[in-house]
């Protein structure tokens, strides 16, 4: 079990490693890297643009640039951002607990809706309640995310809220085909025929057959929450690593870039290790 | 259920029928703009008005609709395939080669693909036709988006590994690929429809969204996407309730499809 | 006491602090659109920095925005050469700065040698760097101080207006200042809390000091949406620059709240590439570098259209370089070209393009045929390329649209040059020209259409370069107009920007806000931040 874990978190180190590296090529290579939105001000002499240029030239070689980084990294000194012209660590460290907050809890609560919605439309058992069913999810997940976190403004709601309408769609759709697929199975058929009522089959019958994969996915829900809120809190106005994310992106930042794709790289790898691992616990404790 | 379906088809043979006939039902077009009119409600000459340069709104619904309701499923399919054969193939064969699908669809999941699709852009002439931009735009979609799928297949294959049913099959002497096919892809369906399902809009959206990298749907050719971004200009909704016209309709065609691909045998009321 | 003499207290009392409450003022509230960059007013180069700059630095002189003449301010009177190399300034007495500090003509002295230290490379000190040289500052008084050039620096007094006073002595350089608001706290990513400076100088006709206001809270938000949201909703009490749909919306409810100033200086305009080795096909090259082509296309543009369309009549069609607002400088003898797409066609005609079948061909069966990019994000941007794509092909041109993320449309306007034609906008234009150097010489990185040319490409590139420079040296202003008044005629016969329209200044102020007025200058609602005052019994809940 230990050793498992412990493996787990070298694969997770390494992978970080190159997706790091992955990211810093796609991010040079990338058109626009050695721009500055500033060289197209007439007031700046052609000297000034000239070492606008020049501050970038310590990244032109990416494996140069990552190795410099992680040896920095190594003592804490994550670099210092172009966009914002602040050191990187401190930028994070301002931040992460509002991105925390917000898909944290818009992930709750998107699962939360998803799960209650799935559970009745499986107890209740009729066509029309699977057909305002498929309504309320596709609705949602035809609306663009900007729309959402402008309803989540106007309506004065947190913007968790936005996030939590993102995931919901997608874990109902998971969740409401598993358990159909599930209620489809011999053993439900003899788990009625005994006279069980339908929450006890819901729950102790047709649920831990598909936990495997909702464990999974929920390890999924997790990077597609942190990537929801990069449009949500440039939106919303919510000071996060999202928005961080962005003016990086549109600035080719590449310092930032690189610490915020590794920040995600870690979250993204330590969630679905994480959602392997449960998986892998249950089945053992099962078999 | 029966009826639901059959009202799902007509539904969409409806949608197929009147956008394949947008020459004729619109026969003003999706490019010409009436700037006497610019941002118009609805008249006995423009049924769902105009847009902001003057362009009849359901002319561009209907020709919008031949693009993405085309486009947007053919790379669901896409993505769903690539994750069925990615994912589900892992899964099912387990060991070194799920670890390390698992570790390559984890990383697929973080990396920054919003670069790579700037690259592309650089990559395609300017003057490229919007035929090939848009078919373009809409394989990349598909190409990027099988990771979280496939992620949820593999978990998916792997516990269908060690069901009575496959180990019946292999003790029968069905082997290998043919198993993988015949006896454990058809009990994937389930999160291979979700994930085909939730993948349409998400294309439809996202297509709209590559407009800032250049990639999508040109102009003055319409898209979905690019309709559905005209909501985010509505501070107030009961200002122009008409333009929430494309958003009904592309849920009651998501419903419809939905409809249509749910036919699990599950026992409902009558 | 009985209930009726209480009562009248009580109004006596909510009547007073009504009456001292529109004197103490509160706080007002607005949104920058971006995370400033630097609070160090040397070195700001962006929009929000800008602004942090103008509410807390002291200037010797400012350029007052409304009635756009220069009016003392910690200088009490200044005095520039005959030769434009050195101005002396006569400086205010009894001035301190936020900490206590008093302010004399070392503080001038530290902040104007600090401006020109080469290493610096802002917009602000580069203004005035016209020639290479060292700055000297000669302490003449305490209250009198000399700074010479050495090269004559056109509009001396006026570049002025854009330099921040610091602190000499104090440790906090940055948190020391002059201006009527100084930076209490900041919020990354949130917002910026500016207070009243205790020590600010300036008081009002009646010896009352400024600023009304006790405080300015900054928001920094992106999205115009959610900005004219909370504005709606009384959470802001003016948006400094707002867009022409919001604008016509809160028209509609709400008319007292905006604002149109009237046409501002900033443009939109077009351009073909016309970059020698630029890696485009040679014929479209000779069609760009050929400028009946250019005034053909300039021709066959609805500018009306444009104007009506895309910004609901809140802008003017342009047709040269300066906007009719900068009164000074715009040439009036220039004729407005009028949409004549028949005339267009036939200049084409004359040149050798032929229209068949509804597609113009060149003389050598090439198809007309280009694509015209700019930048994502600005969506009057994109509505004014559609509207240009549907007038060209009236004249069976085929432009294709397309919308590019900034950096990677810098790199191919600046650096790559793969590209045809491109539609950009100018903003937050100087009065002066001078500040447009850049632009337009041909050696220059900003000459957008043949940036950083050796020698110029054509002999009108050259008369221009000619033309800029005579304005540049000269000490009179009747020579520099001529000049740059040649320059502008220019520009309108060769065309290499086809200009469109100068968008109008529209702002939203609060019925609870007193004593703005809207121009068309930078900062647009603010420009006198501190005579504002907020009327505290009208203000919406917060």
């Amino acid at each position: 079990m230990l050793w498992r874990i412990a493996r787990h978190l070298l694969a997770i180190v390494g992978l970080v490693l190159v997706g790091g590296l992955i990211s810093a090529t796609l991010i040079r290579l990338a058109p626009g890297f050695d721009t500055d939105e500033r060289q197209l001000n007439p007031n700046l002499n052609a000297e000034s643009v000239r070492v606008l240029h020049d501050a970038r030239n310590s990244e032109h070689n990416v494996v140069k640039f990552y190795i410099s980084y992680l040896r920095g990294a190594l003592h804490g000194d994550l670099g210092i951002s172009h966009a914002l012209e602040q050191p990187i660590q401190s930028l994070l460290r301002d931040r992460w607990r509002v991105t925390a907050r917000v898909a944290g809890f818009g992930l709750l609560l998107g699962w939360l809706l998803a799960v209650s919605l799935a559970f009745s439309v499986s107890l209740a058992r009729s066509s029309g309640c699977e057909l305002v069913g498929t309504a309320i999810s596709g609705a949602f997940l035809c609306i663009p995310a900007a729309v959402l976190a402008l309803l989540s403004v106007i309506l004065n709601s947190p913007g968790y809220l936005a996030i939590s309408l993102i995931v919901f769609p997608k874990v109902y759709r998971y969740s409401r085909n598993l358990l159909a697929k599930a209620y489809a199975m011999p053993h439900i058929t003899a788990a009625r025929a005994r006279g069980l009522g339908e929450l006890r089959i819901l729950l102790w019958h047709a649920l831990p057959v598909v936990a495997p994969q909702l464990l999974t996915l929920a390890g999924i829900t997790v990077s597609i929450a942190v990537g929801a809120s990069i449009p949500v809190e440039s939106l919303c106005g919510l000071p996060g690593i999202g928005q961080l994310a962005w003016q990086a992106a549109l600035a080719r930042d590449l310092p930032l870039l690189v610490n915020v794709t590794i920040l995600v790289t870690l979250v993204t790898l330590l969630a679905n290790s994480g959602a392997d691992v449960i998986v892998h616990m249950t089945r053992s404790r099962q078999a | 259920m029966r009826s639901a379906r059959t009202l799902a088809c007509v539904i969409l043979l409806v949608v197929c029928v009147l956008s394949l006939a947008a020459n004729w039902i619109a026969p003003a077009g999706y490019a010409k703009q009436f700037r006497e009119a610019p941002g118009a409600p609805p008249s006995t000459q423009h049924w769902l008005g105009t847009d902001e340069l003057g362009r009849d709104r359901f002319a561009r619904v209907l020709y919008g609709t031949r693009i993405s309701l085309l486009l947007a499923p053919a790379a669901a399919l896409v993505s769903t395939l690539l994750a069925a054969a990615l994912g589900g193939l892992a899964g099912y064969v387990g060991g070194i080669w799920l670890r390390l699908a698992t570790g390559f669809t984890d990383l697929f999941l973080s990396l920054p693909w919003l670069f790579l699709l700037i690259t592309v852009r650089a990559l395609l002439p300017l003057n490229a036709s919007p035929f090939v931009s848009v078919l373009i735009t809409f394989l990349i979609l598909g190409l990027l988006g099988w990771a979280a799928s496939a992620r949820v297949l593999a978990t998916g294959a792997h516990t269908l590994r060690s069901s009575d049913f496959v180990l019946q099959a292999r003790a029968s002497g069905v082997r290998g690929f043919r198993l993988f096919a015949v006896h454990v892809l058809p009990n994937l369906k389930p999160i291979l429809y979700a994930q085909f399902w939730i993948s349409i809009p998400v294309f439809i959206l996202s297509e709209a969204n590559l407009g800032i990298l250049g990639l999508g749907v040109a102009e003055p050719l319409p898209s979905w996407g690019g309709l559905l971004r005209e909501l985010e200009g509505m501070i107030s909704f009961r200002d122009e309730p008409w333009r929430l016209v494309p958003l009904i309709l592309l849920i009651v065609v998501m419903t419809s499809f939905q409809t249509l691909l749910s036919n699990e045998t599950e026992e409902v009321a009558a | 006491m009985s209930r009726r003499m209480f009562s009248r207290l009580l109004l006596c009392l909510s009547l007073l602090t009504g009456i001292t409450a529109a004197q103490d003022g509160t706080v007002l509230r607005f949104c920058l659109r971006a995370e400033p960059k630097t609070f160090d007013p040397l070195k700001v180069d962006d929009d929000s920095s800008l602004t942090i700059r103008y509410l807390t630095g002291g200037v010797l002189v400012r350029a007052n925005r409304q009635t756009q003449a220069l009016e003392p301010e910690l200088a009490e009177s200044w005095k520039i050469s005959k030769d434009a190399r050195q101005i002396t300034f006569k400086l205010r007495h009894g001035v301190r700065f936020s900490d206590g500090s008093p302010f004399s003509a070392e503080d001038v002295a530290y902040t104007v040698t600090r401006l020109m230290d080469p290493e610096l490379h802002s917009s602000t000190g580069d203004a005035f760097r016209s020639g290479n040289g060292t700055v000297t500052t000669k302490i003449l008084a305490p209250d009198q101080i000399a700074v010479a050039f050495s090269a004559p620096v056109v509009g001396l007094d006026r570049l002025f207006d854009q330099v921040a006073i610091l602190s000499a002595h104090s440790a906090k350089k940055e948190a020391t200042v002059l201006g009527p608001f100084m930076v209490a706290e900041y919020k990354p990513g949130a917002n910026i809390l500016l207070k009243r400076n205790p020590n600010y100088w300036k008081r009002d006709a009646q010896g009352r000091p400024l600023p009304y206001l006790d405080s300015i809270r900054l928001d920094i938000q992106p999205n115009r949406d959610v900005e004219v949201l909370r504005f709606r909703r009384g959470e802001l009490d003016l948006i400094n620059s707002i867009d022409t749909e919001y604008y016509d919306r809160l028209a509609a409810s709400q008319p007292a709240v905006v604002h149109d100033a009237g046409a501002s200086l900033d443009s939109e305009f077009l351009w073909f590439n016309q970059v020698a080795n630029a890696p485009i096909p040679a014929y479209k090259r000779s069609w760009f570098r050929s400028a009946s082509f250019r005034r053909a296309v300039s021709g066959a543009i609805n500018r009306d259209d444009l104007s009506r369309v895309v910004f609901n009549g809140h802008a003017q069609p342009a047709f040269g370089p300066v906007s009719p607002a900068n009164k000074f400088w715009f040439n009036s003898r220039l004729h407005s070209e009028l949409y004549k797409p028949e005339a267009a066609l036939q200049r084409l005609q004359g040149d050798g393009f032929r229209l068949q079948d509804g597609t113009l061909r060149d003389k050598d069966g090439n198809a007309v045929e280009f694509s015209i990019v700019t930048n994502a994000g600005n969506k009057y941007r994109e509505r004014m390329a559609v509207l240009i794509q549907e007038d060209l092909s009236k004249i069976g041109i085929k432009m294709n649209v397309v919308t590019l993320d900034f950096p990677s449309l810098i790199e191919r306007i600046a650096q790559k040059f793969n590209y045809e034609a491109a539609i950009l906008g100018f903003q937050n234009v100087d009065l002066d020209p001078n500040g447009q150097m850049n632009i337009w010489l041909s050696s220059a990185e900003n000459h957008a259409w043949n940036p950083q040319q050796q020698t110029p490409a054509t002999a009108w590139e050259g008369e221009i370069d000619r033309l800029m420079r005579e304005q540049a040296s000269a000490t009179d202003a009747k020579k520099r107009k001529a000049a740059f008044d040649r320059v502008q005629e220019i520009v309108v016969e060769q065309a290499p920007f086809i200009y469109l329209i100068n968008k109008d200044a529209l702002s939203a102020i609060s019925p609870s806000v007193a004593g703005a007025s809207p121009v068309i200058l930078h900062p647009q609602t603010y420009w006198n931040a501190e005579r504002l005052t907020i009327h505290s019994t009208t203000q919406a809940s917060r």
